[in-house]
């Protein structure tokens, strides 16, 4: 029970650090805090900061507590992304009355459903691999829903919704369209809705980890063979971890979609996975707190280094390596536990007790 | 164990013959064997590495599987739990044919083991690796445990509770919150235990659980044993090196030798066998045994 | 007929580029356990060197080709020893990530450099084109070379691995990093050589590559580093014929795909394929199925 008590005390450090990061950025756009104003560039940020905070936390679920290597995350962004945008352009055209917020709501259930729906059908093939393979298959999957996307037309026409495969000819307003994505879409994203997906996506992400399922999927992380000996259906569970993951990135794609009044399919390549990676693997695997500083300041470096001009992408790239070597070679590793406080060995508790 | 809990233990386990030429305790004798299996055999690659493998096990038996190094006693556990299916013949759990079935399968209808090389859940705690042992007896839905439902509240609070009842078998009450990966040899050993018999097994397979354990622990082990038989009503089979440990609680011995069991029968009867000697000792020193 | 062979002739060209990227990242993953993820980067620096040495410095092609593997090989080296030496022991996703730092860095450099602009890659392989059945069916010598290249690195390699010391060396390194360390293999330099061929082999598709392609940018090596990568696991990766079947089919299912079922879903074609061969064959075409002791 005292790990119970740990659970919760670790739980409220996460959701205080969201909220009171949420409630200073607000106050800045009002410029309540005394000589500091978010610059315009910084402001637009705030959304996308939510929406790779959801990808990462989400992409941790496999990547971390799941053990599977996906290299596709970004393909169930972009899912969520144009079904959200979808629905909410043609409630707004079919309905014109309807308030913004259930557009907005309607988005990301429908981005959810739907990349949920995408994670079934690619977990069902992917997570009978293993490895390097599971690794290699889901970033096939990934690029293979890019290069549907980029066929796919969608136009509004009243109410009446139409779809062409490779065949832009549609009558009334595209909405998706092939390779140029999503255009003329109504901005309806807003900081606040991404701090409540923001919020939501912990709840759903640490109660699971700390649940019955949660202890099943990280037991077939650690060790399958045994999980499978104590009755656990290992994939059944690498399945939940998986689509969970899936749902949740296709939610922060519908956000991401709301926020822009075009995006294009090329967006959600093979690098915006990489990018979620990324933040995962610097903010710590299996570490939720960890992804979602990483996702934060990362999103935010390249605006930073700006003043770096035509360097800031290899300034980005050299921090890159500079920080996974520092944090993952042996021996800055052992100046680093040297410089740190010294913590109680859970070993010594064994040997005491 | 006292020299005299031993003789008051042994007086009480009688062997009788059952059909196929296995042995059981007589007070199993009019239950339904846990463990049936039949002509069991599996080829890698055309070496047969397990072949025609008879054993019946009953209710409360405590049975042991001997052998030399690479006599195929883990892959015996391995038939018997699905980690491998048999390339032939059948295993019936609780009277229940396994065939087709898949390890999680075979362990919901009884058979629980542990490992020869510890597989515990390392980064967790010893709590939790129980409760994962308690996975399909305490359960609540994903969605309650998402959205913490009363159901969720209940089951943590059961799960919890049963886990601690567990580990009390075996003192470990204490060490709930350790990591499981940072327990002393033995300690892991008997936690692998406890959590095999979370699933609540009929069977419960040991691979060689005192192996690397000092005299005075297999001591403890060997009690516990029986102790777990005894409160649970359930049988054991184990794999062992330790002949001690063996002969001082098996009822039924099987000694496996290059995949065949060369011999079966109580104690007594094992050590008397010139074929297990003759398998553990060489041909030479089998007969220079018989001789003197 | 003769348009199918025309075509089953490009993707077999083009394959082979694969097949002999594809042959770096097999033999970069069987030793060093990684995704060498800057590895498609490599190819399109390779491919840098070449366009300068002939374009600025005005050396016959030979001699751009010799330049590129030598700037490669010393980059292979560099980027093992700097980037990926201090992570041995670290977890194969760090080191993941340090490779895909290191394909940014390659690429930013390059635009540093070279800037963003495409450039027209002069061809360093014009002979001329053979031409069959009435000019209907034309082959250029970039084609015959490639095949060419393609089948003499194959050769070579393959007798390098099974011959030579060094190749007896990597074999032990791959199949057990303890064991051979224990029987006085070098690791260290056998990591590093391994890079170092992988590099020049991927200086030599950067060049092949842009002859036909001739398209040269920052972002010229990515796809065709992912595509080939694919190719190594569709083959089975470790494996050098896997390489080379992975990359010839890889390479003719893109453009038959292309050709004949559409060209924007010719990548989509290529990733399923390779889909169905995992599910089919967990491990590829020629990998050894692995099983866990229990």
């Amino acid at each position: 029970m005292r790990k119970n008590k740990r659970n919760f005390l670790n739980n409220a450090v996460t959701y205080g650090m969201v909220i009171v990061a949420f409630l200073l950025c607000e106050l800045a756009i009002s410029g309540l805090i005394g000589g500091f104003k978010m610059s315009r560039s910084l402001k637009g940020q705030l959304v996308p900061i939510c929406v790779y905070v959801v990808m990462a936390v989400s992409l941790n679920l496999t990547v971390g507590f799941s053990g599977e290597l996906s290299l596709g995350h970004a393909g169930f962004m972009s899912v969520g992304a144009f079904s959200g945008v979808l629905i909410s352009q043609w409630l707004g055209s079919a309905f014109p009355d309807i308030p913004s917020l259930a557009r907005v709501i309607a988005a990301l259930v429908s981005g959810g459903i739907f990349a949920g729906i995408a994670g079934i059908l690619i977990g069902i093939p992917v997570l009978r691999l293993r490895g390097d393979y599971l690794a290699i298959v889901t970033l096939a999957f990934g690029e293979i829903i890019r290069n549907l996307i980029n066929c796919m037309y969608f136009s509004l026409d009243g109410k009446s919704l139409h779809f062409g495969f490779n065949n832009p000819n549609l009558a009334g307003k595209l909405v998706i369209n092939g390779p140029m994505g999503a255009t003329g879409v109504n901005r309806l994203a807003s900081f606040e809705v991404g701090f409540v997906l923001v919020l939501f996506t912990l709840f759903v992400v640490m109660n699971l980890v700390n649940s019955r399922s949660g202890r099943a999927i990280m037991a077939a992380r650690d060790n399958r063979i045994a999980a499978e000996a104590m009755g656990i259906n290992v994939t059944k569970y690498k399945m939940i971890a998986f689509v969970t993951s899936a749902v949740l990135a296709g939610m922060a794609g519908a956000l991401y979609g709301l926020n822009f009044a075009n995006t294009a399919a090329a967006k959600f390549k093979f690098d915006t996975s990489i990018l979620v990676l990324v933040f995962v693997v610097l903010g710590g695997i299996g570490s939720i707190r960890g992804s979602i500083i990483a996702a934060a300041l990362l999103t935010i470096l390249p605006e930073v280094l700006r003043e770096f001009g035509d360097y800031r992408m290899l300034v980005y790239a050299i921090v890159l390596i500079a920080v996974m070597i520092a944090t993952n070679s042996p021996l800055l590793g052992n100046l680093f536990n040297r410089i740190r406080p010294h913590r109680m060995k859970p070993g010594k508790e064994a040997g005491k007790a | 164990m006292t020299q005299q809990q031993k003789k008051k233990f042994n007086a009480d386990t009688r062997m009788v013959p059952v059909p196929s030429q296995a042995i059981v305790p007589e007070r199993d004798i009019n239950e339904q064997p846990v463990l049936v299996a039949s002509h069991l055999g599996i080829e890698f690659g055309g070496l047969k590495a397990v072949d025609d493998f008879n054993m019946i096990i009953g209710k409360t038996e405590i049975a042991g599987l001997i052998g030399p190094n690479g006599a195929g006693k883990t892959t015996v556990f391995n038939l018997l739990t699905k980690v491998y299916q048999p390339t032939s013949g059948s295993v019936l759990v609780n009277g229940k044919d396994t065939a087709g079935m898949n390890t999680v399968q075979a362990n919901k209808l009884g058979l629980a083991r542990t490992f020869q090389n510890i597989r515990l859940f390392s980064n967790m705690t010893v709590e939790e690796n129980v409760r994962i042992g308690l996975h399909n007896q305490v359960s609540y839905g994903l969605m309650t445990g998402i959205f913490r439902l009363p159901g969720y509240w209940k089951g943590e609070k059961k799960q919890h509770e049963m886990a601690l009842d567990l580990l009390s078998l075996f003192d470990m009450q204490k060490m709930a919150d350790v990591k499981a990966g940072s327990l002393p040899y033995g300690a892991q050993r008997r936690l692998e235990i406890v959590r095999a018999l979370a699933t609540h097994p009929s069977l419960l397979l040991l691979d060689e659980p005192a192996a690397g354990m000092n005299p005075h622990e297999t001591e403890e082990l060997m009690e516990n044993i029986i102790k777990i038989r005894d409160q649970f009503q359930i049988a054991v089979l184990l794999i062992e090196h330790d002949m001690n440990l063996v002969m001082g609680i098996c009822e039924g011995i099987c000694v496996l030798n290059y995949g065949r069991v060369i011999a079966k029968g109580t104690a007594e009867e094992i050590q008397r066998n010139p074929v297990v000697i003759e398998a553990y000792l060489g041909k030479q020193s089998a007969e220079e045994e018989a001789q003197g | 007929m003769i348009q199918f062979l025309s075509f089953l002739i490009s993707g077999i060209s083009l394959g082979s580029v694969y097949a002999i990227i594809a042959l770096g990242y097999s033999m970069v993953y069987g030793i060093a356990k990684m995704l060498n993820f800057a590895h498609g980067d490599v190819i399109m620096i390779g491919a840098y060197i070449a366009f300068c040495t002939v374009q600025y410095l005005h050396l016959p092609p030979l001699v751009a080709v010799l330049a590129a593997v030598v700037v490669c090989t010393v980059l292979g080296i560099l980027i093992e020893g700097l980037a990926y030496k201090p992570l041995r022991q670290a977890s194969s996703l760090a080191v993941l990530i340090t490779a895909i730092g290191m394909s940014y860095l390659l690429q930013n450099v390059a635009l540093l450099i070279w800037g963003a602009n495409p450039k027209s890659f002069p061809s360093v392989i014009s002979l001329g084109t053979l031409s069959l059945f009435d000019g209907r069916l034309r082959i250029t010598s970039e084609t015959f070379v490639t095949i060419l290249a393609n089948i003499v690195i194959m050769i070579a390699l393959t007798l390098f691995t099974n011959r030579t010391k060094m190749g007896k060396a990597m074999r032990c390194v791959s199949e057990d990093k303890g064991a051979a360390e224990l029987m006085g293999v070098n690791v260290n330099s056998t990591i590093s050589m391994t890079f170092a061929i992988g590099s020049a082999l991927a200086a030599v598709a950067g060049v092949l590559l842009c002859s036909s392609y001739p398209t040269l940018m920052p972002t010229t090596g990515a796809m065709p580093g992912i595509k080939a990568f694919t190719a190594a696991v569709f083959g089975g990766i470790g494996s050098i014929p896997g390489a080379l079947i992975g990359g010839l089919l890889l390479g003719v299912i893109e453009i038959l795909g292309r050709a004949y079922i559409s060209t924007e879903l010719s990548d989509a074609i290529v990733f399923a394929v390779l889909i169905v061969v995992l599910l089919v064959k967990p491990t590829g075409l020629l990998g050894k199925p692995t099983h866990e002791k229990v």
